[in-house]
């Protein structure tokens, strides 16, 4: 009876899981497809509880309570410019309890685990939930700012990095072939801890997207290897569902970049020597225009679009951004916003930004949709924005970022950079479209250049 | 028959693996209907929902194997509950602020 309990409410998690994400397909079925999801994450935790083979509850109501108070504070008080910092931090935690129940199993046994698929699956879950561990808590620390987020690389990395994969891997099979060694699978998930460190750090600021969903899937994989371990059915369901998305995510964004996930991983892209075989000598000068100028352009324009990219993020001008919009459409301006899917630092970033601001999501334009309408465009802004709407990636086949799908923003009739400085982008490439005699550059902090924008606009 | 028993293990094996497959499979279908627009919502959602082996974590936990396990599957269960609570917690909070136009305009 109780067999059939358990595994009835796994099922109908299982279910609501698949349901809840088949809401997400749209804005709004999203909401109640997550209330299903949650309802069906409420009935499997309330089967488990009846296990038979749980003895004390002690220990898993101090810990039910301390994770629901952590992840309570962090749910309700994380800003949404720090989401992908979270996101981070929560594949760290999701990696690190698989990571931590292989363990657990493989000591239960005393390291006899004589079923070598069994060992198999558990070697799978320990090495993959130990290094999207240390990865994804790198990851978040360069996301957070602790760590430079530039490339860290050194000679021989690559080469360095594949030899430690190579030892590990040799020493996981070793132990299916030959179980029962305590120390070797030790040296295994050490090993493994560093190798997630060694993974993410000569990867760039500004690839963290791929990185994120990356590890996103390795995440989910070690769950349902997890549930491969404990020949648990919705442990499988939901692993592979979160595997899955974090792996067609990784795709989606790489695609976006125009590069290959290798090239992202190994190539260690914006570091010192890609710069410098950036695009050659730029002509002409930079462009800086007034702000009074920009405002009466503006207010006088048929159609705004807006580009933001990550310095919209840093400069917390979010909602500065929904003001200047606000104000424009009472003075019957059209506005659009063009959302490269790289712009940020995870998938769907600037998205969650501007619903933050009350934008809503019908003016939130893709890359395919948007720049069609660029000619027709007469002013494009561009908020902290660099290697989406460069303009060499399309025109220059020697450039670093050929081929990368990018905002055509340099087509609309005027265009506007909002920029902190005369600095370079993440990638460390120069950008053409700022020399363009179309475009003017207003220097400064961006929301504060925006809130002044608002002003200007009004006695315009 | 025994859980250990070959035969048995064979058995879950294959169906866990069909189970694996069919996920997948799944998976693909519905995520690649979710739209950019939903990108971060959805990886949060994942997150919280991977989080399930939190079931895996509370047998660790209570069953009292060994002190190290119990001690492993405590702090297991700490991090998939604040996944799980905090997964779903952003997820809600993030999917509020989508609006459509009407909406949106009378905040």
């Amino acid at each position: 009876m109780q067999f059939y309990f358990i595994e009835f409410s796994y099922l109908l998690a299982s279910i609501f899981f698949i349901l809840g994400l088949k809401g997400l397909s749209h804005p709004e079925s999203a909401k109640r497809g997550m209330h299903l999801a949650e309802f069906g994450m409420l009935m499997a935790i309330i089967g488990t509880l009846v296990h038979h083979e749980i003895i004390t509850y002690t220990w898993i109501l101090a810990g039910l309570a301390i994770g629901s108070v952590v992840g309570l504070a962090m749910g309700l008080w994380v800003p949404m410019t720090a989401m992908p910092q979270r996101t981070a931090l929560s594949h760290a935690f999701g990696a690190f309890a698989a990571a931590l129940v292989g363990i657990s199993e493989f000591y239960r046994f005393g390291g006899h685990l004589e079923n070598r698929v069994m060992m198999g699956a558990l070697g799978f879950e320990v090495m993959l939930g130990a290094l999207t561990t240390t990865g994804s808590l790198l990851a978040f620390a360069k996301l957070q700012g602790m760590v430079r987020g530039t490339p860290m690389t050194y000679k021989g990395q690559n080469v360095f990095n594949m030899a430690l994969l190579t030892v590990t891997i040799g020493i996981f099979v070793y132990l299916i072939v030959v179980p029962g060694s305590m120390p070797l699978f030790f040296t295994m998930v050490g090993l493994a801890f560093v190798f997630g460190l060694l993974l993410v750090m000569p990867i760039g600021s500004a690839d963290m997207p791929v990185v994120m969903s990356l590890l996103n899937s390795y995440a989910g994989l070690a769950s349902a290897a997890t549930g491969f371990v404990l020949s648990n059915k919705v442990l499988i369901i939901a692993g592979t569902l979160d595997g899955f998305s974090g792996f067609i995510l990784s795709i989606l964004m790489c695609r976006a970049m125009n590069r290959s996930m290798t090239n992202v991983l190994f190539g260690a892209f914006g570091s010192a020597a890609t710069a410098a075989t950036g695009s050659g000598e730029q002509q002409g000068s930079m462009r800086e225009v007034g702000l009074d100028d920009i405002a009466t352009q503006l207010a006088y324009a048929n159609k705004v679009v807006f580009v933001p990219g990550y310095g919209l993020a840093t400069a917390q001008a979010q909602h500065a951004v929904r003001e200047l919009a606000d104000v424009l459409e009472k003075r019957g301006v059209t506005v659009k916003y063009g959302i490269h899917p790289v712009a940020g630092r995870m998938p769907g970033h600037m998205n969650v930004l501007l619903a933050e601001a009350n934008v809503p999501y019908s003016a939130l334009y893709e890359l395919e949709q948007i720049n069609p309408e660029f000619p027709t465009t007469d002013v494009a802004v561009v908020i902290g924005a660099n290697d989406v709407v460069n303009p060499d990636a399309r025109d220059n086949p020697g450039s670093p970022i050929a081929g990368m799908p990018i905002l055509e923003v340099d087509r609309s009739k005027s265009v506007v950079v909002l920029k902190r400085g005369q600095g370079k982008g993440f990638s460390g490439l120069e950008n053409p479209l700022f020399f363009k005699p179309v475009t003017g550059m207003l220097y400064g902090d961006a929301k504060d250049t925006l809130t002044r924008l608002v002003q200007a606009v009004q006695h315009a | 028959m025994p859980l250990d028993d070959p035969v048995v293990q064979k058995i879950l094996l294959i169906s866990a693996l069909y189970v694996f497959a069919l996920a997948a499979f799944l998976g693909y279908q519905v995520i690649s209907r979710v739209p950019p627009l939903l990108h971060t919502p959805l990886m949060s959602a994942t997150n919280a929902i991977s989080g399930i082996s939190l079931v895996g974590s509370i047998v660790t936990a209570g069953a009292q194997y060994n002190t190290v396990s119990t001690i492993l599957g405590f702090i297991a269960v700490v991090c998939s509950t604040t996944n799980v609570v905090g997964g779903f917690v952003i997820t809600d909070r993030m999917l509020k602020m989508f609006k459509r136009k009407e909406i949106a305009k009378k905040d």
